[in-house]
């Protein structure tokens, strides 16, 4: 299994609030950001959440986002940067 | 909407309350108890169960019951979800103890 | 009063409150059950409490004025928390992986985790109330130069906040930068100057002239 993205690969978050537990804040949803690291492979906590193995591990990535591209309030003048670990099957090359 | 845990970019969220309070002995346990309960060695129950359990508070429940309340709240739910305790034994036992432990 | 032939915990006592409060209740029962059941012992629960007691920012302030004396162990740090921190005696556990960012002249770093609390226990101890509270993990995320200030904290325009909301198995550690005046201090007496706070990025390390 090899990860889908790389660091500096651009990607979106996607959108969804499917039932149960998920790790995707609802703010970045929908976002676009860069690939900053890949932390490698992890169990899926959705499935861990309720007894489940959380098999097929999952890649998880740090994206970065631009806050100004985040928040529609945050002032333009800033280069300030939003970090999240988000795991692959929430992203999609943008 | 999002959900009631999921918290970042709320609206109206207001000063920061900074006073910091030592842990209570129940605290204390509340924590070792899921901590010890979560090792890989025993696996009883997982972090990710314990969010979990917590995320399904009642919204206003959630927002109420205080950090620690939450999580043995939760912590109950997963014992009594796991069949490995249950309601009535533990009302019953909460009901013996009528003693101050600190 | 009188005591419970199922009190195991060795290290019970008893005080004047009248009445335990439901929480209270709940987990001295639930402990009580698993113990019963051979699921815990009282003595891992205890252990367990001395364990979480251990934990204080103490051993994050070692780890933090280590990478300011030492730039090679900064680098190991840097490219394996985990690891680097194990050299100085630390065990960060099995459930989670420590990451190490560093704040620069250039760059600010602070931490959060708005869908619950996740926090680098291992290295920090149990994380304050206010890290925990609804407002810090609303706000931070989008307005950390608002949430500062609040802190006392002001961040030049020209230098990068940055934001890390933990959502998953790493926990951020944050290395706060060297403060001036510091040349030719024991590390003993650096690690005293850098605060929890300092550590989750709402301050900056003491200088040496603060007390």
């Amino acid at each position: 299994m090899s990860a889908k993205f790389k660091p500096g690969d651009k990607v979106r978050v996607r959108v969804g609030s499917p039932p149960g537990h998920l790790r995707t804040p609802h703010y970045i949803q929908g976002k676009t950001g860069s690939v900053a690291a890949v932390h490698g492979t992890f169990r899926n906590p959705e499935s861990l959440a309720y007894g489940g193995d959380g098999l097929p591990k999952q890649f998880l990535y740090l994206v970065c986002f631009e806050q100004t591209q985040v928040w529609e309030q945050y002032p333009a003048s800033r280069q300030d940067r939003l970090l999240i670990d988000i795991y692959e099957h929430w992203l999609e090359p943008a | 909407m999002p959900r009631v845990h999921d918290r970042g970019g709320w609206p109206d969220a207001g000063p920061i309350n900074k006073a910091e309070h030592d842990l209570s002995m129940w605290e204390k346990r509340t924590d070792a108890l899921l901590m010890l309960l979560a090792r890989p060695t025993k696996r009883v129950l997982r972090v990710d169960e314990l969010r979990r359990a917590i995320e399904s508070l009642a919204p206003d429940a959630y927002e109420k019951l205080s950090y620690y309340e939450r999580w043995i709240t939760a912590i109950e739910i997963l014992l009594i979800e796991k069949g490995i305790l249950t309601r009535t034994e533990i009302d019953q036992k909460a009901e013996e103890i009528n003693i101050h432990q600190s | 009063m009188h005591e419970h032939e199922h009190t195991h915990d060795a290290h019970a006592a008893i005080t004047e409150k009248n009445e335990l409060t439901y929480y209270e209740k709940r987990v001295y029962a639930i402990q009580s059950l698993l113990v019963e059941k051979g699921i815990v012992t009282a003595d891992e629960v205890r252990r367990a409490v001395e364990d979480m007691d251990s934990r204080t920012p103490a051993l994050g302030a070692k780890v933090v004025a280590r990478a300011w004396v030492d730039p090679a162990f900064k680098a190991r740090l840097l490219a394996d928390a985990k690891a680097a921190v194990a050299e100085l005696g630390i065990d960060t556990g099995a459930l989670s992986t420590l990451v190490a960012v560093e704040n620069t002249e250039k760059l600010h770093n602070v931490v959060v985790c708005t869908l619950c609390s996740c926090y680098p226990r291992s290295i920090l101890g149990v994380p304050p109330d206010w890290y925990k509270s609804l407002h810090y993990r609303s706000r931070v995320v989008v307005d950390p130069r608002g949430v500062l200030k609040e802190f006392g904290l002001e961040v030049e325009p020209n230098v990068e906040v940055r934001v890390y909301d933990s959502t998953a198995d790493m926990r951020y550690l944050i290395i706060p930068a060297r403060p001036a005046g510091t040349e030719g201090m024991s590390e003993e007496a650096l690690a005293r100057l850098v605060t929890r706070d300092s550590m989750i990025g709402v301050a900056r390390a003491r200088r040496p002239s603060e007390s």
